[in-house]
């Protein structure tokens, strides 16, 4: 199959599905600090990589991780939708069934990244609370791509809500997955959960 | 020159064809071949499992890291005419100094494009096609398709993939034998990147709820930010919906991806 877009860069990235931040006040963040997160974000990850574990214990690194730096719930709520007819227990537990399915299926690409380079090309604020923070990857023997974070403190403290690789937003990647089991299972939260918790 | 202006003819034709079909650029997508759609989509997987898929290992298994390389540099620097002549059609002369830079370099002190010192010193390579000077010249990308073999496509990047099994000059001046060595060495580019993506295709594609779907999706939005557009996000804080109004406006469409079940 062609699938040129669909190159192996393009994903490479998707390791660092979790990213970015540590705890601050409400206050809205400013460039630098949005900045400052993201790099932050990007040694601790090359830290997990290149710590030498076995990816069972790379998996569980890479879990906390994400459930500290990423917008968990926020991404969650946003893939299924706020149209969909779900208790607040069946979103907790699809919340939760998402977390574990996200971190396995990006944690298990971390080993593309190993010995990846990537520097921050710049930032931008989109709105008031919200800044893309892009960057360029390198790895051995590639031509370099594209990524970009994006990171808001909506939620509380400063965390990641979509990483764009290549102009591919992983925070539309997994809202097509979530519509696309929705309608496999016929709006049925508590089984698309189920499948989540197989997944990844 | 005659020679020349055989693949420009050609460009023109192609040109003033797909204005019939495409349609201007929407934000969103479209889809209107979909159930034939999934019949080549699903006929390509059933290929690839078959052949692609293990011709791609067995490649990437059996050749050394640095051969593989070459071969896939080869038919890279093969392509350069090509890319150059597009290059020069969407008047990009940034893109057309790099890619003659390439050619000349890679060419000679890279032993016929087999070597990439030009990547080495960070010149690294600017493909194009006839697919992004349809773009350049304002066509829009027409409806989603899936090419037999070749996979996902729009209308436009269909008829540039067309016309660029014409444009590549290298055709014209070699003589009959030497003009199609390149053709197994594109296949042998074609298996090491299908083997590099193997698990991270299965894990993207293959695994998805929906693989179709999601390959529409991953196709449509990195072709669009290849041909210049931005890498586009949804706002999840948004209230009553994902509605992301920095998605470039594109006409104002709505767009089916961005929160499909906001009211």
């Amino acid at each position: 199959m062609r699938n040129s877009p669909l190159t192996r860069r393009l994903f490479l990235a998707t390791s660092s599905a979790a990213a970015v931040m540590v705890a601050r006040p409400a206050l809205a963040m400013s460039e630098a600090e949005a900045t400052q997160l993201v790099q932050q974000a990007i040694a601790e990850l090359q830290a997990i990589i290149d710590s030498g574990q076995s990816e069972r214990q790379m998996l569980g690194r890479f879990k906390a991780y994400f459930e500290r730096f990423a917008d968990v719930p926020v991404i969650a709520q946003f893939a299924l939708g706020r149209g969909v007819n779900a208790s607040a227990a069946e979103r907790r537990a699809f919340e939760d069934a998402f977390a574990g399915y996200i971190s396995r299926k990006y944690g298990r690409r971390f080993r593309e990244f190993i010995g990846a380079q990537i520097d921050i090309a710049g930032a931008a604020q989109l709105r008031e609370n919200q800044y893309e923070v892009r960057s360029t990857v390198r790895l051995r023997g590639q031509a370099p791509f594209e990524l970009a974070f994006r990171v808001s403190d909506q939620s509380g403290r400063g965390r990641m809500f979509d990483l764009i690789i290549e102009g591919v937003s992983l925070l539309r990647v997994e809202g097509q997955e979530v519509r696309d089991l929705l309608i496999r299972y016929g709006d049925d939260v508590g089984r698309v959960a189920q499948h989540l918790n197989q997944a990844g | 020159m005659t020679t020349m202006l055989r693949p420009l003819a050609v460009v023109l034709i192609a040109a003033i064809g797909l204005s019939a079909c495409a349609r201007g650029p929407g934000a969103g997508m479209s889809d209107p071949y979909e159930a034939q759609n999934r019949g080549v989509f699903e006929e390509n997987l059933r290929l690839d499992r078959a052949i692609v898929g293990p011709a791609a290992r067995g490649y990437g298994g059996s050749l050394p890291d640095p051969v593989e390389r070459g071969i896939s540099n080869f038919a890279a620097n093969a392509a350069l005419p090509s890319d150059i002549v597009n290059d020069l059609l969407q008047a990009n002369l940034d893109d057309a100094v790099v890619n003659v830079t390439r050619l000349l370099f890679n060419t000679t002190i890279g032993i016929g494009g087999i070597f990439d010192p030009m990547g080495a010193t960070g010149l690294d390579a600017r493909p194009s096609d006839f697919g992004e000077t349809l773009h350049v010249w304002g066509a829009g990308e027409g409806n989603y398709i899936v090419l037999p073999i070749l996979g996902p496509s729009t209308e436009r990047d269909a008829v540039g993939i067309f016309v660029d099994a014409f444009t590549n000059p290298l055709s014209y001046v070699l003589g009959s034998p030497e003009r199609f060595i390149p053709v197994p060495a594109n296949i042998g580019s074609a298996l090491s990147q299908r083997n590099a993506a193997d698990a991270t295709f299965d894990a993207l594609i293959l695994d998805a709820a929906d693989p179709y779907a999601q390959a529409r999706l991953l196709y449509l939005e990195s072709r669009r930010f290849q041909l210049g557009g931005q890498g586009r996000s949804s706002d999840p804080y948004a209230d009553g919906g994902g509605f992301d109004p920095y998605a470039p406006a594109a006409g104002g469409a709505p767009d089916p991806y961005e929160d499909p079940y906001a009211q």
